[in-house]
């Protein structure tokens, strides 16, 4: 029950129920809104008592909050998520390559099919990563591809987190909740499971060792601390696994391996899932201020001592100006078709695109190029007039920091609300895992919904919620 | 396992049991108050010397009254000792730990840290006062309760204990510290009801009046309250139950690390030479200097444990 163009994954463009929806309307039908307003605050306890929390910057009277989560789960069906995954494989493999290439020959620059300015003026170019092959020529060990959708057939491609993506816990915690709430959900509808996904990360983070590394490496989790917004995830992922949570100040450098503080001495780290910038990660190779890292651990990565995950240097696959050339660079490094389409996108650097911005303004989306998390970004359909005329001198002064999207119509789901269901916005980030034994994603991901009515910002420092995602395995 | 590690599960255990110790010295007071008529607000004084916190409770307040001092116990942000301040600190430590203690561990303490941010976020009112000291003194028993059911017997396991017991042999010697001359043998022939009273604070704070009783009967003699919580070896927050726990937890971790940590033959030490007497050695050698000295290798035993298992760099 939808209105206007938006396509809403439950119902189509019209009142017809579409089939992955089916099991769990009969489900749904049967339930009443009484009992399932229960389950809905059962929910929110469970999670204030796991203690799954983010904090918020910049808000020091909340220091940790909770992120809302939906009962009602996102059904895809398995024809979808085959079609989804195959395109999500090609598209990581293809950043791989990437990554590789402009650390080493520059390829696609010779080839004339990415300007040179797009590496060499870029932040996000790590010159120290020239050179470097990382163990097992692997770069993005996880990685997040966001995607979103706008019809039966229509996804696209939105950004691709090859930094350090998060979310993972939620999209694991979100399930563990719906099993315990609703176990004959389960019983009743096929759904994929999501659980191995810690064993997986695992195997493939022990799989991309160094060759000095022994049979069973040991593999270590980096946060930045107990403030850092994504702190549970941190230590949940590492709990997970099995493995330590270390901070910086528990790491260094002995005998030319990056060894952590035991309570029986130093002991060395094969492999180190870290989830620290690649900036504050030594403080003798990048800022020398950083208080999070390992002195020298970059020189001890560069002679094959250990392996970072994921590699530094790999936001210039996830930089936004170098998004715009994607689908350039899938078929470049796989000689295929690229099977995801990117959302089209206009470079503001260049002067005809951004003509066409400025003049389009209040209909297109304008995001920073190196920005992340919703910060810094422009919705023009929903944006003020303030807000339009101080984002025309901001790309005035530095188109290049800018690129523009139309604004997509993105697919609803309902959410349950006291007055019932009602559609909201949202999107998808599947994550994958990629290791010298090939590439393994997990079937669903995180669904992140707009909690707000007719709102498209799903981020969950703007206010966006989550959901269950169900892959069928129908 | 990290030395970051041990040391968040050192200090959470230790934060959780302090939390508990002071809710029962707040128990204490109260019952004084509420049964004996005449109570002053120096019962509160001696309270609050016991409980470690009159000297910054003076610095913040003129005078000893008994909501304030109850307040400041309880609930007061600058009181780092303070129940809400120590379950603050110890879910923090907890979190830091996240990996090591298991999930329904952390969950019982999360839910002891959401119960206090709750319910101290304002002024408790007297009429709710003994509920809620009853309840945060349920959830940290539920913490011991499920680390006790739940944990792996490694040295993840030793390194909480030997917080715990730390903190409860400080917290015991520190009662008796306080309130040594009650129980020096002259007091013995004036028995006054104050003394009483007094004998009777002291095993309530240690929530061992019943205990007591069991073993000695209804004829309180303080040379016996002495030796209960001193020397008794049944007696669970006894100085001697404390340090045989240390003693044990040290040895697991020299076993299963197969090494003869200084602090294992610190602690050996306090047991074989202090605690291994009788009271008439104790009381002969003076009661205070004993306790003075107890406190004083304690805390040199705690900072020795920091160093040999590498808590901090």
């Amino acid at each position: 029950m939808t209105t206007g163009d938006t396509y809403d994954e439950m119902w189509g463009r019209g009142d017809d129920l579409r089939p992955p929806y089916e099991g769990y309307k009969h489900w749904l039908d049967g339930e009443d809104a009484k009992r399932l307003r229960a389950k809905r605050r059962e929910a929110d306890e469970l999670f204030r008592l796991t203690g799954i929390t983010f904090n918020v910057y910049g808000r020091a009277d909340a220091e940790e909050r909770l992120i809302p989560f939906d009962i009602i789960p996102r059904i895809i069906s398995s024809r979808e998520w085959r079609k989804l995954s195959r395109g999500i494989e090609q598209r990581v493999r293809a950043i791989n390559a990437f990554l590789h290439d402009i650390y080493h020959r520059q390829e696609i620059i010779r080839a004339g099919r990415l300007p040179k300015e797009m590496i060499t003026q870029n932040e996000a170019f790590e010159p120290k990563m020239i050179g470097v092959t990382p163990p097992g020529g692997i770069y993005t060990h996880i990685s997040g591809i966001d995607l979103v959708r706008t019809g039966d057939d229509q996804f696209y491609v939105l950004e691709d987190n090859a930094r350090t993506p998060s979310g993972v816990s939620y999209m694991l915690e979100n399930r563990e909740t719906m099993l315990h709430m609703f176990p004959e959900l389960f019983l009743n509808n096929r759904v994929m499971p999501v659980q191995g996904y810690p064993r997986d990360l695992h195997a493939s983070l022990a799989a991309s060792a160094p060759d000095i590394s022994g049979a069973k490496p040991t593999v270590a989790v980096l946060t930045p601390g107990i403030f850092n917004s994504a702190y549970y995830e941190h230590a949940f992922l590492a709990d997970q696994m099995g493995v330590e949570l270390v901070e910086g100040h528990d790491l260094r450098v002995v005998d030319g391996r990056v060894a952590m503080r035991t309570t029986q001495g130093y002991q060395p780290i094969d492999v180190l899932y870290r989830r620290v910038d690649d900036a504050f990660l030594d403080p003798l190779n990048f800022n020398p201020d950083s208080q999070l890292g390992v002195p020298g651990i970059m020189d001890v990565y560069r002679a094959g001592g250990i392996t970072i995950a994921n590699a530094p240097g790999t936001g210039i696959a996830d930089d936004k100006a170098i998004y715009s050339y994607m689908p350039e660079i899938v078929e470049f490094y796989t000689g295929e078709r690229p099977l995801l389409e990117n959302v089209p996108t206009y470079r503001c650097s260049e002067k005809d695109a951004l003509a066409y911005v400025l003049d389009n303004l209040s209909e297109l989306v304008v995001k920073e190029v190196h920005g992340s998390g919703g910060y810094g970004m422009l919705i023009g359909p929903t944006a003020s007039k303030k807000e339009l005329s101080e984002f025309r001198k901001k790309l005035t002064a530095r188109p290049g920091n800018y690129i523009a999207q139309p604004t997509l119509s993105l697919s609803t789901v309902p959410i349950f609300t006291n007055a019932g269901l009602a559609p909201r916005h949202v999107d998808l980030r599947p994550f994958v895992l990629y290791s010298p034994k090939g590439v393994r994603i997990t079937p669903g991901g995180l669904t992140r919904v707009a909690l707000k009515k007719g709102s498209l910002v799903v981020n969950s420092s703007q206010g966006g919620g989550t959901k269950d995602t169900w892959v069928l395995d129908d | 396992m990290l030395g970051k590690t041990a040391n968040g599960l050192f200090w959470m255990s230790r934060y959780l049991e302090r939390a508990e110790n002071t809710v029962r010295l707040i128990e204490t007071g109260q019952r004084i108050a509420l049964t004996r008529s005449g109570a002053s607000d120096d019962d509160w004084t001696s309270v609050l010397q016991t409980a470690g916190a009159l000297g910054a409770y003076k610095e913040a307040h003129d005078e000893v009254t008994r909501d304030q001092a109850i307040d400041w116990m309880l609930r007061a942000g600058d009181n780092p000792s303070s129940v809400l301040s120590t379950i603050k600190t110890a879910r923090q430590n907890a979190r830091t730990v996240r990996t090591a203690i298991t999930g329904e561990v952390w969950e019982a303490t999360n839910a002891i840290y959401m119960y206090a941010c709750d319910t101290l976020r304002r002024k408790v009112g007297e009429r709710d006062l003994q509920e809620v000291l009853g309840h945060v003194r349920r959830r940290t028993a539920l913490v011991r309760g499920v680390t006790h059911g739940t944990m792996l017997r490694n040295d993840i396991y030793d390194f909480a204990r030997l917080g715990t017991f730390l903190e409860r042999a400080d917290n015991t010697a520190r009662i008796l510290d306080v309130k040594y001359y009650v129980l020096l043998p002259s007091v013995r022939a004036v028995g006054s009801a104050i003394d009483n009273v007094q004998w009777e604070t002291i095993l309530r704070s240690v929530s061992a009046q019943g205990g007591f009783r069991m073993e000695y009967g209804n004829a309180t003699e303080p040379r016996d309250i002495a030796h209960f919580l001193i020397l008794d070896r049944r007696m669970p927050r006894s100085l001697a139950f404390c340090i045989g726990k240390i003693c044990d937890n040290l040895g697991y971790l020299a076993a299963s690390y197969g090494t003869q940590p200084t602090s294992l033959q610190r602690a050996i030490k306090m047991q074989q030479k202090k605690l291994s007497g009788d009271m008439d050695a104790i009381f002969d050698s003076g009661l205070h200097e004993f306790i003075q000295d107890f406190l004083s290798d304690l805390a040199d035993l705690g900072g020795q444990i920091q160093t040999d298992y590498r808590f901090v760099e």
